[in-house]
């Protein structure tokens, strides 16, 4: 199991987080005391807990889109694998695309989460270094998606409903990824998936990340974690383009509204799966709690639906997505899929 | 036009062509004369919109914008443009370094004299009624936004409901930045719908032009049947400053060029400007019942 750190105080910090670490390490002390020196620190020890959880919900509720983006890449954040081990039973990984290889950026198989058995297919970036290596940063190549559609496959074909989780900066932009038709395979990816006749359900976890992001991503059911976020490109990026340089990153990522709130707002998902105060990486056992109900709870509720309807729902969907302008009220609204 | 697909072919005049494609003659320069950057001549800026902005020296393809294309793709005054009341919003008010999209929006419109990056619609191609799209470089990149992607859907849908054969031209810098996770979703959308085009058993082809890049490549570009590409065409997902960044090693020769992506196994056929008409009613002699 990859190391994760469970309280968010030792480690890494974010700026804005560091008053709220000042503040846990004072509590500390003072509770370090209290058994060393004999003496009663309890009132004071209560009031700075207070203290301290009313700073972390309000630094939380007040997250710039920047700052969310910091948390979503948080070197801490809990990763697919720590919510793998946590919330499903018996896993049983699958390997390989049958062309090619075997993208480690992307872990599939078998496992029940609650009493639904399931396939999943997840976007692992690595915890430490080695790892990290190892999953290429969780930046999957044609191959991710090739493996991640075969065994999609197989659960349409013996009825299991498919869970994805998100997490990558993107697909991978190389040599070799480009040869091998990393386009082609994110399209085919999507193409497939709309047609999946099976429940398919996709919640992004930490960053979904453009292309790569929703390569996996099209299902019934798109969920996204409070803290996490999904964009069509980078802030970064979309700095570097332009603003002409990536130290505007904070506008851009404010600009291209890619927080879970606004993009609920904007219908690109349908749901917000809570998060521990202070973030995922403070509670990582809390939030794959939230997760897992989130996962049973929708899976229960798809699983109800009978399949032809399932998929005339996934169409509606997407067709839904996009905000144009109509230029007049006699000429005909698009035609969109009947519920 | 004749529906026996016997008439040869008729050289691109855009006198013939009345439709919207007479807006603007674009991408080659103005003037007299032109240099071609492939192999340096110096052409007659006439000559080569006789040849369909072809370089008449060394085959060197100029881009070509939507209005233009139709007109050397389509049979005279076939084109029935449709959906032209989709209009780009700016949903997320979005603003950067002082300018905002709405602004910029407006002035794509002006410049190019059209909507949006897409025309969409009905046209024959040697008789044989199409589904069309074509998208056009010259608007914001052809970058793909949630006109773009709402005008391919209601096309793709409609080419499945009349079971008409399907091509778009593609032409695209990828995603549209400016509406943010509405244009990633504007992929799945087109591909949701070109799924169902696919069951239920139309034809569709697509035209990979230079540039077809990003967003658009990665959906609709390469879900075709069959799929073509201009010559030299730069083809593909990541932009190559982004690979080069990321591998910090210099890019193979030809890289995510059209012959590129021929030898690795992802397009059907590399086809002159010039022989597309009568390949693309060819396929449609073949595969359309």
């Amino acid at each position: 199991m990859a190391k994760t750190n469970n309280n968010g105080e030792a480690g890494f910090q974010l700026p804005f987080e560091r008053p709220i670490v000042r503040l846990q390490r004072h509590i500390s002390e003072l509770e370090s005391d209290q058994v060393e020196q004999g003496r009663d620190y309890s009132s004071e020890i209560r009031q700075l807990r207070s203290q301290y959880v009313s700073l972390l919900r309000k630094t939380y509720q007040n997250l710039t889109p920047w700052e969310t983006v910091q948390v979503a890449r948080h070197p801490s954040r809990p990763l697919v694998q720590d919510y793998i081990d946590r919330i499903v039973k018996n896993f049983v990984e699958l390997h390989g695309d049958r062309c090619f290889g075997d993208d480690k950026a992307i872990i599939a198989g078998l496992g029940q989460i609650g009493t639904e058995r399931v396939m999943i297919v997840a976007q692992q970036k690595g915890r430490d270094t080695k790892e990290k290596i190892t999953r290429n940063f969780g930046m999957a190549h044609p191959e991710g998606y090739r493996k991640s559609l075969r065994l999609m496959k197989s659960a349409e074909k013996f009825s299991l409903p498919v869970v994805t989780l998100i997490d990558t900066a993107g697909a991978y932009p190389g040599v070799g990824s480009e040869q091998r038709g990393v386009a082609e395979a994110i399209a085919q990816s999507m193409f497939r998936m709309s047609r999946l006749r099976t429940p398919v359900l996709c919640v992004v976890i930490g960053e979904g990340g453009s292309g790569g992001a929703i390569g996996i991503g099209v299902g019934d059911r798109v969920a996204i974690m409070e803290y996490a976020y999904y964009s069509v490109i980078s802030p970064e990026g979309c700095a570097s383009i332009l603003w002409r340089t990536g130290d505007n990153a904070p506008e851009a990522a404010a600009a291209m509204k890619l927080t879970a709130r606004d993009l609920k707002s904007l219908d690109v998902v349908d749901e917000i799966v809570p998060e521990p105060l202070g973030g995922a990486h403070r509670n990582v056992t809390e939030a794959a709690g939230n997760l897992e109900r989130y996962i049973v709870r929708a899976l229960r509720e798809l699983k109800r639906v009978p399949l032809d309807n399932l998929l005339e729902h996934r169409y509606a969907r997407w067709r839904r997505m996009g905000k144009v302008a109509v230029a007049s009220q006699d000429t005909p609204q698009p035609q969109h899929a009947e519920q | 036009m004749g529906e026996n697909g016997e008439e040869t072919f008729q050289p691109y005049d855009a006198k013939v062509f009345a439709g919207p494609a007479m807006r603007r003659k674009r991408d080659v320069p103005d003037g007299l004369w032109m240099r071609c950057p492939e192999c340096e001549v110096m052409l007659y800026r006439k000559v080569v919109t006789e040849n369909m902005e072809v370089c008449p020296e060394c085959g060197h393809h100029f881009r070509v914008g939507a209005g233009a294309r139709i007109g050397q793709l389509t049979d005279p005054e076939s084109f029935e443009e449709l959906f032209t009341d989709i209009l780009p919003a700016d949903p997320l008010k979005f603003r950067w370094a002082g300018k905002s999209y709405a602004q910029r929006i407006r002035k794509e419109q002006e410049k190019t004299g059209n909507t949006e990056a897409v025309l969409t619609g009905i046209a024959y191609i040697k008789g044989r009624r199409i589904a069309l799209g074509v998208m056009d470089g010259d608007f914001l990149m052809g970058s793909m936004g949630s006109v773009l992607g709402e005008k391919i859907t209601l096309l793709i849908e409609k080419a499945t409901k009349e079971k008409l054969p399907l091509v778009i031209v593609c032409m695209s810098g990828g995603a549209r930045m400016h509406e943010g996770a509405l244009s990633l979703m504007q992929m799945s959308k087109t591909s949701a719908a070109l799924a169902r085009f696919d069951e239920a058993g139309g034809l569709y082809v697509s035209v990979l032009a230079d540039p077809t890049t990003g967003g658009t490549t990665a959906s609709f570009a390469m879900l075709a049947d069959v799929t073509l590409a201009e010559p030299g065409a730069l083809i593909g997902f990541a932009g190559q400053r982004v690979i080069a960044n990321t591998i910090k090693e210099e890019l193979p020769e030809g890289f995510q060029r059209a012959e590129f992506l021929l030898e690795h196994g992802f397009v059907d056929r590399v086809v002159p400007r010039s022989e597309l008409r009568s390949e693309i009613a060819r396929l449609i002699d073949y595969l359309v019942r």
